[in-house]
């Protein structure tokens, strides 16, 4: 019942508004992982950030595409608490820093070994448009002792200019994913952040949409 | 649906001819060749089959989807030209308002109000829009974002909407009716394109502005203006009401007109250093790099043949 509520909002509402309202300029569609278990650490600028990356799947394999979402802002209210479990199927995740970290992520490594995919943001919220904040390590520590699961990163680009933080008034603009190869190895949590960090400016730089921005 | 009137029906089913020729040969140098990648051909071809299917089947449907379609078409455009240019965050609110033209723009079309349709976007939009700027009274960058917005809305709305227009002129060639004036800007735009870029590829030697585009030869773009010169002047008494010597000036304006829109939009793509526009069409790049020329070529035509015919 709740894949078929997801299905039909994401093929009625969801792939619409990506590709007519928005319009992405996929790069490297080749990379983005299709089976599970996998990570995909995205930067985040938008509420419409986990619509574009949810947006690029066949409707077929949608509801094994969970967000990772703040807990204390998706649940916070009832309606918008149904909808994001519901509907968009996010994994809850504490940031007060109050659970304990193998408890914290139990729900990430459930849906992993039901062989889902996971959206993560590392830079853990939406910041100021089109720019990146500092990286954390969650998600180090999330496949620190998982052998099965490696992470994409992506970049998106343009998509602070449709709907950016606190705005209400969406106004369409195309938007540039680019999405990387997979991180294979890595020892510390340092090493991890600094590989990410570097591949985030990588990708960055075959955006489209990214030119002579002051 | 109506009957298709005759002429444009065989000018679209020579256009499917040439694209199983264009098929063949493909498939033909492959076969010849099968070391060599060939992947772009072969997505610009399929891209070509389905851009072209989309618009017959929108054509014979009916005059309002096509002037729904092109609407939708200056939509993409624009949108694609906005996410590319420098624009400020301020600037959304303004953009907004520029995408909200659009059906403004092709509801005078479709009204077939012609006073209104030449001057909402050149005198209303080209006013209201900085006004609009000033409501929200970032003054850093405004000269530079007005200029973007409004130039962005005459190339991708208004020119583009002159396309819309051609379908609504009252019939004067009872053989092709309006969509043969349709069929025939678009044919020899992009017919224009593919002539200047094979002869360039054959004779090409002299450079024409290897500043903007180093591909662009003297002989490619003579060859183009001289073979779509004469296909004009021969295709035109069939599509449209233009003789055949107004069908010689028609195509010889189509061609210069459609290099100077692929130009133009190559120094746009230049400034801001990046190859396409967009990704939207398999083996051609963006819509913009698709329709470059037809942003130039449209107006024009529609003006030339609105003074001598209508």
């Amino acid at each position: 019942m709740d894949k078929l509520l997801k299905i039909i909002f994401f093929g009625l509402f969801i792939k619409p508004l990506v590709t007519i309202g928005l319009g992405l300029n996929i790069i490297g569609r080749q990379n983005l992982p299709i089976n599970g278990p996998a990570i995909i650490a995205a930067n985040h600028n938008s509420h419409l950030d986990t619509m574009v990356l949810m947006g690029m799947y066949p409707l077929s394999v949608i509801h094994k595409v969970r967000p990772v979402a703040a807990a204390d802002y998706f649940l916070a209210n009832k309606i918008v608490a149904w909808f994001s479990l519901k509907i968009i199927g996010i994994i809850p995740l504490d940031r007060s820093g109050k659970t304990k970290r193998d408890l914290l992520f139990a729900g990430c490594h459930e849906a992993l070994d039901n062989d889902q995919i996971l959206l993560i943001f590392p830079e853990g919220s939406r910041g100021k448009p089109e720019q990146m904040s500092r990286l954390k390590k969650g998600i180090y520590y999330l496949i620190k002792d998982r052998n099965d699961t490696q992470v994409t990163p992506v970049v998106m680009h343009g998509l602070g200019r449709s709907l950016p933080r606190g705005e209400a008034l969406f106004v369409p603009f195309n938007c540039d994913v680019i999405i990387g190869e997979k991180i294979t190895h890595c020892d510390s949590s340092k090493e991890f952040l600094e590989i990410m960090s570097r591949k985030y400016v990588k990708l960055l730089d075959y955006c489209i949409t990214r030119h002579n921005e002051h | 649906m109506n009957s298709i009137p005759t002429n444009s029906l065989y000018a679209m089913l020579a256009v499917l001819g040439l694209l199983v020729v264009a098929s063949t040969i493909r498939v033909l140098i492959e076969k010849r060749n099968p070391a060599k990648d060939y992947t772009e051909l072969k997505q610009r071809i399929q891209s070509w089959w389905i851009m072209i299917a989309i618009l017959f089947s929108v054509l014979i449907f009916h005059k309002s989807t096509t002037v729904i379609f092109f609407g939708f078409l200056s939509f993409l455009a624009l949108k694609e030209f906005l996410s590319i240019v420098p624009l400020r965050q301020s600037d959304r609110n303004v953009v907004f308002w520029a995408y909200l033209a659009i059906p403004i723009q092709y509801y005078w079309v479709w009204q077939e109000w012609y006073g209104m349709f030449v001057i909402f976007i050149p005198v209303y939009m080209f006013l209201f829009l900085p006004f609009r700027m000033v409501l929200i009274g970032e003054t850093k960058g405004f000269i530079k974002a007005a200029g973007i917005i409004h130039w962005a809305s005459m190339l991708t709305v208004f020119c583009l909407s002159h396309i819309a227009y051609l379908i609504v002129l009252p019939e004067k060639n009872i053989a092709a009716g309006p969509l043969g004036l349709v069929l025939f800007l678009i044919f020899m735009t992009q017919f224009n394109d593919v002539c200047q870029y094979v002869w360039g590829k054959c004779l090409g030697k002299h450079k024409i502005i290897p500043k903007v585009s180093p591909n662009k030869t003297w002989e490619g773009f003579l060859g183009g203006f001289a073979t779509v010169t004469i296909c004009s002047g021969f295709v035109a008494p069939l599509l449209t009401p233009l003789s055949f010597q107004q069908g010689l000036l028609a195509g010889g304006l189509i061609s210069g007109a459609g290099f100077v829109g692929d130009v133009v939009i190559s120094s746009v793509k230049r400034d801001l250093k990046i190859k396409d526009s967009g990704s939207l069409i398999p083996g051609h790049g963006g819509i913009l790099d698709r329709m470059d020329s037809l942003t130039f070529t449209s107006p024009l035509f529609f003006h030339f043949l609105y003074y001598l015919v209508y």
